[in-house]
């Protein structure tokens, strides 16, 4: 999304696209957001450790055992909690692609393609047309790439002004004008009558409502429900003007990339994840998906506002006094980034809290209140480019697929277990992990096998009426 | 749900191989190798939910070790009837959605001199196969759980049956009625092996 504002004047067919570099991004961005909502962690983590400060060593092994199986059970029940609560976007940004492909035809017409991939695929020969798809996907790909190192650059030299707006100016256009041609297209499939002065009214409506739910405060739901529909949005553009070959083969080498950018020590996303924890901010918003406020937005509804609101910030306050204030606006306006969970054991937050005063208010917490905090320090977050990339495949598999139906299940089907693992994984390690390649391999698999093994197997049933 | 699309890729990676390697222009033979194809794909599902079951148990193990009170907060019967479900529902969804899709286009069903009844009893039968997979699944699991095998050695009996009787379509005498009575015989025995009785019912109705 950041890149589109800079290349609009240079498109044949003015359509924009490139937010690779936020996808990138998105998974690791979320490491600063995450070490922010680390606190209950660390507290329960430093509890440990105050503990051995002042115990007898008999003491301290078991202490220290039972807080972490504590520890690693509540991880795992909220883990599965939250693994449910990202299944739902994913699996409503997929509904909606789908829905749209099966039912407006404009998303399945070859109406030309992106500038970014100038070679055609309708040539004469196989060869040709391998070695076509095969330069789009790198040039695609070097452009993602630049485009990360360029973000990374910028972040390390602290133009954060560009950034933003870059970031606004992409999420402006995205917002108004392809949901624009969307509304537009929608209407001419089911031939509604439809005056400008409408349309025009509605799209400023949902444009500004967009603007400011995703880039500064809004209800979480809302929020979370833009996320979706850029997303969905993104990904139909990508699905019309990515050529058969090209997007399958993007795809692939975009789950490789993305597993390289961030576990890699010198991988670009991972070098701008370290930074800003260094720096102990936040990254950019507008451009994860988070699964967390919404603990927030309930308690703040249960209790009276004000008297909830202090509390927390006072014993906040005593755990981590460097990060209170992020915390307060990281939680007010958070966007997220990639697939991390947040309970990341960061050394370099650790020290600040061991004071003596933050171990009494540790120890002296009542357990109920420091569960129902976990909660709300919890959370997962997926970055928008994952979103997307799934909504591609899974939109790519029903537009283009002979075996329909079956194939667009059994990459959905596919995709949600890639992510489960994911997920796993990442309660395992308990650091950035890029949610790509699992997934893409698992649907990639699935799409040309269904596509071309199960098929014919389960449409020659079909025909005599045999059931397996 | 991923077990039993794994389960089905394989099985007809199976029956593509041997549709490629055997005589595309015999008949007999091509309705043969589906007949095959069936049939393998029965017996690697039932080995896939077995898969499956050893999967959950060793999930179960974990996280009864770490949840509060020792017990895992999720029963083996729960878990039973929701992977018989779910391997229900991806198999109905799998039989019937493109039926579905091509019942809402414009066509007259059976114009070539087949049955009109096509898309009814496509319904029915998706219908008593989901039941059956979520049925089985429990008797599955129990069997397991108990060791009983010839339980287990019924359960996949049934299936080769339900699966062969479907051979017998476009007779739908023969093939319907046999399916639903099946369908009823194993409901009333996934019921009482997880632990239904008549009294549960007196007792469940008369709290109303």
């Amino acid at each position: 999304m950041t890149e589109l504002s800079a290349h609009l004047p240079q498109f044949q067919h003015g359509q924009l696209t490139e937010n690779f570099p936020d996808n990138h991004l998105s998974n690791t961005n979320d490491n600063s957001e995450r070490r922010r909502h680390d606190n209950s962690d660390r507290r329960r983590n430093d509890n440990p450790e105050s503990e051995t400060n002042g115990q007898p060593q008999s003491n301290i092994q078991q202490v220290v055992e039972q807080d972490e199986e504590e520890d690693e059970e509540l991880t795992l029940k909220y883990g599965a909690k939250h693994v449910i609560m990202l299944f739902v976007p994913v699996t409503l940004c997929m509904v909606v692609v789908v829905a749209t492909i099966k039912s407006v035809s404009f998303y399945t017409r070859k109406d030309g393609q992106l500038i970014y991939t100038p070679f055609t695929e309708e040539t004469e020969t196989v060869g040709q047309r391998a070695l076509n798809s095969i330069l789009n996907a790198a040039i695609m790909i070097s452009v993602i790439i630049v485009m990360t190192i360029l973000l990374v650059v910028l972040y390390k030299y602290r133009c954060y002004k560009v950034i933003h707006g870059w970031l606004i100016i992409s999420s402006l256009l995205l917002l108004f004008f392809f949901s624009f041609i969307y509304l537009g297209e929608v209407f001419k499939t089911y031939n509604v009558a439809m005056d400008y002065i409408t349309v025009a009214l509605m799209i400023w409506n949902f444009g500004v409502v967009g603007m400011i739910c995703i880039h500064w405060k809004g209800p979480l739901r809302l929020q979370q429900a833009y996320l979706i529909m850029i997303s969905a949005l993104m990904a139909l553009v990508f699905i019309k003007y990515l050529p058969e070959w090209t997007a399958w083969l993007i795809l692939a080498v975009i789950s490789v990339y993305d597993l390289v950018a961030v576990l890699c020590p010198k991988g670009p996303l991972r070098m701008l994840v370290e930074t800003a924890q260094e720096r102990n901010e936040t990254l950019f918003p507008a451009l994860i998906y988070s699964s967390t406020m919404i603990w927030l937005v309930n308690m703040a509804e249960e209790d009276p506002e004000s008297q909830r609101k202090p509390s927390k910030n006072s014993t906040y306050d005593k755990k981590a006094p460097a990060n209170q204030t992020q915390n307060e606006d990281a939680e007010a306006d958070d966007g997220g980034f990639s697939q991390e969970w947040q309970q990341q054991r960061d050394n370099r937050i650790g020290p600040i809290e061991s004071t003596p005063e933050s171990r009494a208010a540790v120890q002296a917490l009542p357990s109920n209140s420091q569960t129902s905090e976990d909660p709300e320090e919890r959370g997962v977050k997926l970055g928008l480019g994952d979103f997307i990339f799934y909504s591609v495949l899974v939109g790519k598999a029903s537009a283009t697929a002979s075996g329909d139906w079956n194939t667009t299940l059994a990459c959905f089907v596919a995709i949600l277990i890639g992510l489960c693992l994911t997920l796993l994984l990442l309660a395992i390690f308990k650091k950035a992990l890029p949610a790509l390649p699992i997934s893409i391999t698992f649907g990639l698999v699935f799409y040309f096998a269904t596509d071309n093994l199960v098929q014919p197997f389960m449409d020659q049933l079909a025909f005599h009426q045999f059931y397996i | 749900a991923f077990f039993w699309l794994v389960s089905l890729l394989l099985a007809s990676l199976i029956w593509f191989v041997s549709v490629h390697l055997s005589d595309r222009e015999d008949a007999k033979l091509q309705h043969g190798l589906l007949i095959f194809g069936a049939a393998v794909s029965v017996l690697l599902q039932e080995v896939f939910r077995f898969a499956y079951f050893k999967l959950l148990k060793k999930a179960d193990e974990g996280l009864a070790t770490i949840s509060e009170d020792g017990r895992s907060p999720i029963s083996l019967r729960q878990m039973a009837y929701v992977s018989g479900l779910s391997f229900g529902i991806i198999s109905g969804v799998f039989s019937v959605i493109n039926i579905l899709a091509d019942s809402i286009g414009p066509g007259i069903v059976g114009i070539h001199g087949d049955s009109p009844y096509y898309f009814i009893t496509s319904a029915f039968l998706t219908m008593a196969l989901v039941l059956l997979h979520t049925f089985w699944g429990v008797i599955f699991f129990d069997a397991c759980e108990k060791r009983r095998y010839w339980c287990l050695g019924l359960v996949v009996g049934s299936h080769l049956l339900t699966s062969g009787l479907t051979f017998l379509n476009p007779w739908y005498e023969a093939s319907l009625v046999p399916i639903f009575l099946i369908t009823l015989c194993t409901g009333l025995w996934a019921f009482f092996t997880a632990g239904g009785s008549f009294r549960n019912i007196l007792k469940c109705l008369s709290c109303k």
